[in-house]
This record gives C-alpha cells, structure tokens and sequence, in this order.
C-alpha cells in the first residue's frame, strides 16, 4: 500500500508494531498520498463516515429507551421524545441522521458518475459502494417501521408485499417475511433486530470501500492516473484532513438547521398517528430518499414487472464499469457525457418528484418517460457514447495545466476548463 | 469552494418547498403570528394557561391527552403553571388507582405523576359515544395532521352552512377545512362559551389560538428549549467553520494551491 517501509521509533512502538502493524496502518492513512486537485465533491466520504457514526451512536442510545413491541413502540417513542433527558434530540438527529447520510450519499454517487470514479480500476470500490447504498435502503426502510405510525405500518405493508410479486413461492414468502399473517408484532421485533444488526454490516463494507480505494487511489477531478507520491499528490494529513473537516462543518450547519428548527419536514405527518390496519391512509408515500425508486415501481402497470425494473434500477448500477464503454474517466473531457450527465441529474429529480405524486394522469405518464429515459441512458446512451464521442485532449498530470508546455496546452489555457480544474 | 457555497444555498432555498411535495391537496389555512414560529419562537406563556382552560373545558370531554401528565403543566417551557397550581389542576381529577389490599380499584384525587384522566374507557367506548367516530388522542395533534398548527387553527374556524347540493347525514357537520368537508365534531366554539380568568376576551378567534397553541405545545413540550439550543450550535459551528477554513488556507498556502 504505502511505498516507504515505516518503522517506530520508540522500542515498545517497534515491538508491538512487529506483533500488530498498527502503526504501520496509521502511518498509511496519514501519508497516503491524495492528489491535490481533489475539490469539494470529494469531502463526501468522510461527510459519510460522519453520518454513519452519528446513525449507530444515536441509534445505540434510542435502543435504550425503544420498546419493539406493536403495543407499545409508539409509546416509547414518545417517552423519548417527552421523557428521556434530551430523547428529542437524540431521536431528532436520528431521524433528519437518515435524511442527511441519503443527501450525501446521493451527492457521494453522482460525483462517481461525473467524473467516471467507477471506471478500471476502481470497479471493486464501486460495487461494494453499491452493496452499502442497497443496505442503507434497507436499514432506512426498517428503520422507519419502528415507530410504528401509520406511516410505517402501511409502508411496510406495501414493501413488504411486493414479494408477493414472485411467481409460485411469492406468497409463502410474505408469509414468512411477516412473521404470520399481516404485517404484526412479529414483523416489528426482527425489523428492530435487522434495523440494528444492518450499520454494522454497513461498517464492515466501509472498511473493505476504503481499503479498496486505498490501492489504486483516489481518482481526481481530471480523471488521471497520478504518480504517488508525486508533485500531483498532498499527504493525506494535514491536507486532506483539514478540508474535510471544513466541508464538514459545513454540512453539519445544514444538519443543525434541520434538527433544531425543522426538526418534522421530511417526515409525514401520518407517522405521529399510530399504526391502525383497519385504516389505510390516503397516499401512501415513502421517504423522499426513495421515491425514484417508488416511482419506478409504480410506472409499470404489472407488479412483478414494476419489482423487477426498480431492482434493475438499482442493480444496473453495480454494471456501470461495463455499461459505460468509455476510456477517458472525467466528464470535464466528454462533452456530450457532460451533457447527458445532467439530463440524467434532471431526470432521477423528476422520478423523485412524481413519486410523491398520486400515479394517475399526467404524473403517471411523465414516470413513465422518466424510467424509460433512465434505463436508456445506461443501456444504450453509455455504451455507444464511449465508441462515437469526441473526447477533448486530456492533460498528462495535474501540475500540467498550470505549468504548461505540452501538447495539450490548448486545453489547459481554455479558461472555462482550467477553472474546474482548480 | 464557490460551487459548494452554492449547493449549500441551493439546499436551504429548497426547505421551503418540502412541505408542498408532499401535501397533494392543496388548501390555504388561516394563519396567525404564532409565537413559537422562528429561530428564537417562544410559547406566549398565557396563551398556553387560556388554551389549558379551553382544553380542559370544551375539548377533554371527549379527547383524551394521553401522553401528558399533570407534571408537564408546572414544566420549564411550558404553561408554567406554579406547582401548587398544577396539583391544584390534578386533585381536581379523579383516578382510578389499584388494586388496594384487598384487590379492590378505587378513586383518589390525581397527582402530579398522574396522566390526564382520559374521557372514555376506550376506544369502543369512545366511538359509541360519539356517533361511531373516535375523537382522535390530541397529544401530537398538530404533529399528525399536514397542515400543523394553521390546520387545527382554521378548521375549529372552518364551520359554515354545506353549500347547496350538500347533504349532510344525521351527526355530520360540514367544514370547509376538513379533508372531504364532512367532521363528526359539531362546531364547539362560540363567543363568549367560557370565560378566561385573565380578562381576555373569548372570542371563536381567540380560544382557537389559544387551544392550537396549547396543542403545538403538548406535542413538542421541548420546544423551547430546541430553539435556545440550535441557535447555540449553530452559531458555535459557524464560529468553528471560520476558523477551520483559515487554518486550512494556511496549512494549503504551502502548497501554493487554491482550495
């Protein structure tokens, strides 16, 4: 990993480093060498850790204090929130936690897609990127069954039924996903066990994300391959570190604002009624992070085809370092990428929206123009735009563009370019 | 750095209009100028003890509070009842408690530590009083409903006469607020119905603005607080965030490279 041997200087440091490199680790992840042009997008991953520590250490404390019981879950989320010593802010920053830790994740993955971060050879950190993005789904979606309103009743009903959607053993499968025969008691204690058991999982596949990232390296803004350790390249600390944490501190603001002054806004309000199954409530709306999907779902007229094209949404993703047959990584080079990258944007903006929406009329016909475009972008717009395009000349290293003096001096002087190069 | 200033913009101009994404059916409350609204919103002190009296008059026949307890009346950011006031309130209720020694339940004044008494013994009993509808649990109220404290505000304002072509059954009261227009609750606000001890005037207006505020209060008992609190953290991050961004342009300028 690191290219220079690293050995402690104390003797104790050197005996226990013989017996367990830690040092040795620690020593890599100061030093590792970052290339220097990385901008804000980048500050993501660490944005990300934030939001997973912050989800297990507040979710720890909430599990104190939470009965997973149908009769009485409700209850002792208000017993949070009323008597537990500062239970509403705890359960607050867990709740808006999930928004925020989708919001950067979403931010996380559309920088990958703009500057072709999945690309060889860093196919292995986007795959296992796609397993945490799928787990986060999961463990939100349990996560929001727990307090078990109305909302989370009849969200898990919906989901849940989509199994049902299997030929043959659909639903035997429900059944069994269940726990009996409705969405009940049993079905809440294991979505608590799940919903606790999953940010682990998650933080396990976090660990092999970054070791994976820390072999080839982070890919940067012009999508070179860097020399490390290079003139192109900072060590990680002070570096990196002081601008992630900058960008960080940022976020947080955003993350305050919404705790301690709209604390309810991405929530719905049928979640503070608690769960009745003999009342099915008017829209029944998942949280925003997942109303693409939703509206992916919805758009196909026949169930098991509406499951299999919001799978396949999803898991075309984990296909992108194939679909997209390009050679040069960042979008700042590819033109027409550039340009069907933010048709794309538009598009999964759009999904969301009418996603909210009631699917009938017009909102039904626009989700359907939306899902077609989104599987034609990577099903057929990647795959020939790699063969057809005309890509701009690429610089040969980041301190390129700014010294000059190659055949590619064209493209650097072009202020335009220069000016997202920085 | 100008492009993520940007986003960040972007962000807070979009909070406005999460709330609309979601409200399918659009409909224009009343309003009023709530205290509690804002950075630094605080509950008007005698507008939660009118709107207690109003609860506790018109509305506790038939809604229960359940998540409250007479406690909470005397609690820092709430109505600010003083103590002896607060037990005065719940010795004024009786509980049924037990089972004694001898297996008994029996009644006593309530307590501090008592919930509030609920109206009916249960959900059934609820509903057949009340013409087969349950009068919802008003504890998170304004929580549950879209259009929050505006919604409860306009639709105990919202009665009118149905307009022509409207029939209304039996028990079934038209408003022109409630989602479908047709409300099981007869119109219980009148001027005048009960008299404040403050002097203020009982007019539908005033007791409406006061009960909601009182709502907007027993569900989130912690309001204030919150308030006081995330204006601290946020200037305290913003601070930090000036601080971290010269250290970071100084620890770059090393390096001679913008960040």
């Amino acid at each position: 990993m690191s290219d220079h041997e690293y050995t402690p200087k104390s003797n104790f440091g050197k005996w226990f480093n013989d017996r367990l490199p830690l040092l040795t680790l620690a020593n890599h992840l100061t030093d590792y060498p970052t290339p220097k042009n990385l901008n804000y997008w980048w500050t993501f991953g660490g944005i990300l850790t934030f939001c997973l520590v912050t989800q297990i250490v507040t979710g720890l404390v909430l599990a104190m204090h939470y009965i997973a019981h149908a009769d009485m879950a409700f209850d002792s989320v208000e017993h949070i929130m009323r008597d537990v010593n500062y239970g509403w802010l705890i359960r607050y920053i867990h709740a808006n936690g999930a928004s925020m830790f989708f919001l950067a994740v979403y931010i996380h993955i559309f920088r990958s897609l703009f500057y072709g971060s999945y690309k060889a050879p860093r196919e292995i950190i986007w795959i296992i990127g796609i397993i945490i993005y799928l787990l986060m789904m999961a463990a939100a979606f349990m996560g929001y069954v727990l307090p078990w309103g109305q909302m989370s009743f009849w969200g898990a009903t919906v989901i849940t039924n989509l199994f049902s959607a299997i030929p043959l053993v659909g639903e035997g499968i429900v059944t069994w996903l269940w726990g009996g025969y409705s969405v009940d008691n049993p079905t809440l204690t294991r979505f608590f066990t799940l919903h606790y058991l999953i940010p682990f999982l998650i933080l396990g596949l976090v660990v092999l994300h970054i070791w994976a990232l820390h072999v080839p390296g982070n890919n940067n803004p012009i999508g070179i391959d860097v020399k490390k350790p290079s003139k192109d390249t900072v060590p990680f600390h002070p570096y990196i570190v002081i601008k992630d944490a900058f960008a960080l501190l940022m976020f947080m603001i955003v993350f305050a604002f919404f705790v301690f002054y709209t604390p309810n806004i991405l929530g719905h309000a049928d979640n503070y009624i608690e769960a009745n199954p003999l009342v099915t409530p008017a829209h029944i709306v998942p949280e925003w992070y997942l109303l693409p999907f939703y509206a992916i779902l919805r758009s196909v007229p026949d169930k098991l085809m509406g499951v299999i094209a919001m799978l396949s949404a999803i898991f075309i993703l984990a296909a992108l370092p194939w679909l997209d047959t390009s050679k040069i990584r960042s979008a700042v080079f590819r033109p027409l990428y550039r340009q069907f990258y933010w048709i794309l944007v538009a598009d999964v903006l759009i999904l969301g929206y009418v996603g909210a929406m009631p699917a009938e009329g017009l909102y039904l016909l626009i989700a359907r123009v939306a899902t077609a475009y989104y599987f034609l972008h990577f099903l057929v717009i990647l795959p020939i735009l790699g063969f057809k395009e005309r890509t701009l000349p690429v610089p040969l290293s980041i301190t390129e563009p700014v010294l000059g003096g190659s055949s590619n001096l064209a493209a650097a002087r072009d202020d335009s370019r220069l000016e997202k190069l920085k | 750095m100008k492009k993520f200033l940007k986003l960040f913009f972007y962000i807070f101009f979009l909070i406005p209009f999460l709330p609309q994404v979601y409200a399918a059916e659009k409909v224009e409350y009343l309003t009023t100028d709530w205290s509690f609204k804002g950075l630094f919103g605080k509950f008007d002190r005698s507008a939660l003890q009118r709107g207690y009296h109003v609860y506790t008059e018109v509305c506790s026949s038939c809604h229960s509070m359940k998540y409250l307890s007479y406690r909470n009346l005397a609690q820092e950011g709430g109505p600010e009842f003083t103590e002896a006031e607060a037990k005065a309130i719940a010795a004024s209720f009786e509980v049924t408690d037990g089972p004694n020694s001898d297996g008994e339940m029996f009644t006593r004044p309530g307590k501090l530590s008592d919930k509030f008494v609920m109206p009916y013994e249960n959900v059934k009993a609820a509903q057949a009083a009340n013409g087969g509808a349950y009068p919802p649990d008003m504890s998170v109220l304004v929580k549950a409903r879209g259009g929050g404290v505006d919604y409860i505000y306009s639709l105990l304002q919202g009665y009118e006469d149905p307009p022509p072509g409207v029939t209304l059954d039996d028990g079934v009261y038209y408003n022109k607020y409630m989602y479908g227009n047709k409300i099981k609750m007869a119109n219980q606000l009148s001027d005048g119905l009960i008299e404040y001890s403050d002097g203020t005037k009982a007019t539908v207006e005033q007791m409406s603005k006061d009960v909601t505020t009182f709502l907007m209060w027993a569900a989130e008992p912690h309001l204030e607080s919150r308030h006081k609190m995330g204006f601290k953290a946020i200037v305290y991050l913003i601070i930090l965030t000036i601080l971290v961004y010269f250290s970071m342009k100084r620890i770059w300028s090393r390096i001679e490279t913008k960040v």
